[in-house]
């Protein structure tokens, strides 16, 4: 195993697992699942948000060897539902997006100056999206980003995506829709009610 | 100048009007009555109780006694804090740092006041401890409950938001920074509101009562401009510590939101 891979071993997290997965820099792994089998809440664990067990390393190193914080801007979750606290779009952001991004994700290059207010929950998740970018995760947990987007803005959205990966970042991309899972996953897991994880042979 | 002495038959009297109020009540069919006597009764027996144990603690005057009396309050401040929590964290831990806030704050604010600036001798000299330690512990006790009942409240409400601001990578300190600037505000409104009014829309009672008693004036308005000094300083610094404290009791050694250590 190169140092650069991320690995979860024997990951046990509120009654669910266990689960043991690689990934190497530039994957896109899928995991689909019914609802209710610890989708979110693996992904939740992986960025230490849970209590959680077994084994998990980035490049070499473990959650416990940094805070919690550091980590988590390296394996960064992009939960379902951003949330925006203040007035602002802007004040979310702790940089400057890439305004190449902004535009390829249909979003006007002014947004940052809109009040949240005025903000669809369409474009709440592509901007909850450039503001995780922002702090350059190794791995992106994703869970159900796209559904408040139209076909067109998923599929930009999935490509923004996929170009992070092409220069090294790795995701864990949960979805329902197996035709969105079989565009952006090398490969998959497939989770069953109770948490029992396996390879996905085909997305169905 | 000797304060005129009421005698019980005066209490009475006062007592009067009130069963009149109660009467009517009862006539009009508010379904106050009852609460109105059995308030009316509590004030009764409790002032009562007090005057007695007070009468008896001056004429015996020893550290051990007003230290009792002084933990007597401090228990009864601690259990009024609680009381008015709506999510208490479990296994004890807002009583213990309701405890901590006020005794830290309630306790070396008013042995300030007796040591530095009454300098009365010996300190503990229950005259003037105990009411000084009353007041700036029932402020201290307020301002406590509003912070730690609007840090608690808005935690759990704000779940995702905080959640949300861990994902992005922000320390459990600054994902609720907002909301400890919030509970402290709230801790302080009423003491700054008195502040800003004090003598002019109120008078203060401790004030009233020196001056009933027969005190100059001004040196009634003095001591009440320590008190209105201290007391704001006892809520204030009681209210940060205990908010502070309450907010890292809400995240643990993972900086995770652990709002299953508050009860529902």
């Amino acid at each position: 195993m190169s140092v650069s891979d991320f690995e979860a071993t024997a990951l046990r997290y509120g009654g669910f697992g266990p689960v043991s997965f690689v990934m190497r820099k530039g994957e896109i792994l899928g995991v689909n699942g019914p609802s209710g089998c610890g989708k979110t809440r693996l992904l939740r664990a992986l960025a230490d948000m849970d209590p959680w067990e077994g084994e998990m390393v980035l490049e070499g190193l473990a959650p416990g060897t940094m805070p919690a914080s550091q980590w988590r801007r390296r394996v960064a979750y992009l939960p379902a539902e951003s949330q925006w606290w203040f007035d602002g779009v802007g004040e979310h952001f702790s940089g400057e997006p890439d305004s190449a991004a902004l535009c390829a994700l249909g979003l006007e290059s002014e947004v940052l100056g809109w009040p949240v207010a005025r903000l669809s929950s369409g474009e709440k998740q592509r901007l909850g999206l450039l503001r995780t970018l922002i702090n350059r995760p190794a791995v992106l947990l994703l869970d159900e980003p796209t559904a408040h987007l139209d076909a067109a803005r998923a599929q930009a959205f999935e490509a923004l995506v996929a170009a992070h990966c092409a220069e090294g970042m790795m995701a864990l991309w949960v979805a329902h829709d197996p035709e969105q899972l079989a565009r952006v996953a090398t490969r998959g897991y497939r989770m069953a009610t109770g948490g029992a994880w396996q390879e996905a042979e085909a997305w169905t | 100048m000797d304060v005129i002495a009421l005698s019980w038959w005066d209490i009475l009297l006062a007592a009067v009007p009130l069963a009149a109020l109660a009467a009517v009540f009862a006539w009009r069919g508010c379904g106050l009555s009852r609460t109105l006597l059995v308030g009316a009764v509590r004030t009764f027996v409790q002032l009562a109780l007090v005057g007695v144990v007070l009468k008896g603690v001056f004429q015996n005057a020893h550290p051990l006694w007003t230290f009792c009396f002084s933990m007597v309050m401090l228990a009864a401040g601690t259990w009024e804090v609680a009381r008015r929590q709506h999510r208490r964290f479990t296994s004890g831990w807002t009583v213990g740092l309701a405890v901590l806030g006020l005794f830290t704050a309630g306790f070396t604010v008013t042995v300030f006041a007796v040591v530095a600036l009454v300098g009365v001798r010996p300190w503990w000299s229950p005259q003037y401890a105990i009411p000084l330690l009353g007041m700036i512990l029932g402020n201290t006790m307020t301002g406590i409950a509003l912070g730690m009942d609007t840090l608690t409240q808005n935690a759990w409400k704000q779940r995702a938001v905080i959640e949300n601001r861990l994902a992005l990578g922000q320390t459990a300190a600054d994902a609720v920074s907002e909301l400890r600037r919030e509970s402290v505000r709230t801790a302080m409104t009423p003491i700054i509101n008195s502040l800003a009014v004090c003598g002019v829309v109120s008078l203060p009672g401790m004030m009233t009562g020196q001056i009933l008693s027969g005190s100059d004036p001004l040196a009634a308005v003095r001591y009440q401009m320590m008190i209105m000094y201290l007391i704001a300083s006892g809520a204030g610094f009681g209210s940060l510590l205990t908010i502070q404290l309450c907010a890292r009791r809400l995240f643990d050694s993972r900086e995770r939101l652990r709002l299953d250590r508050l009860s529902a």
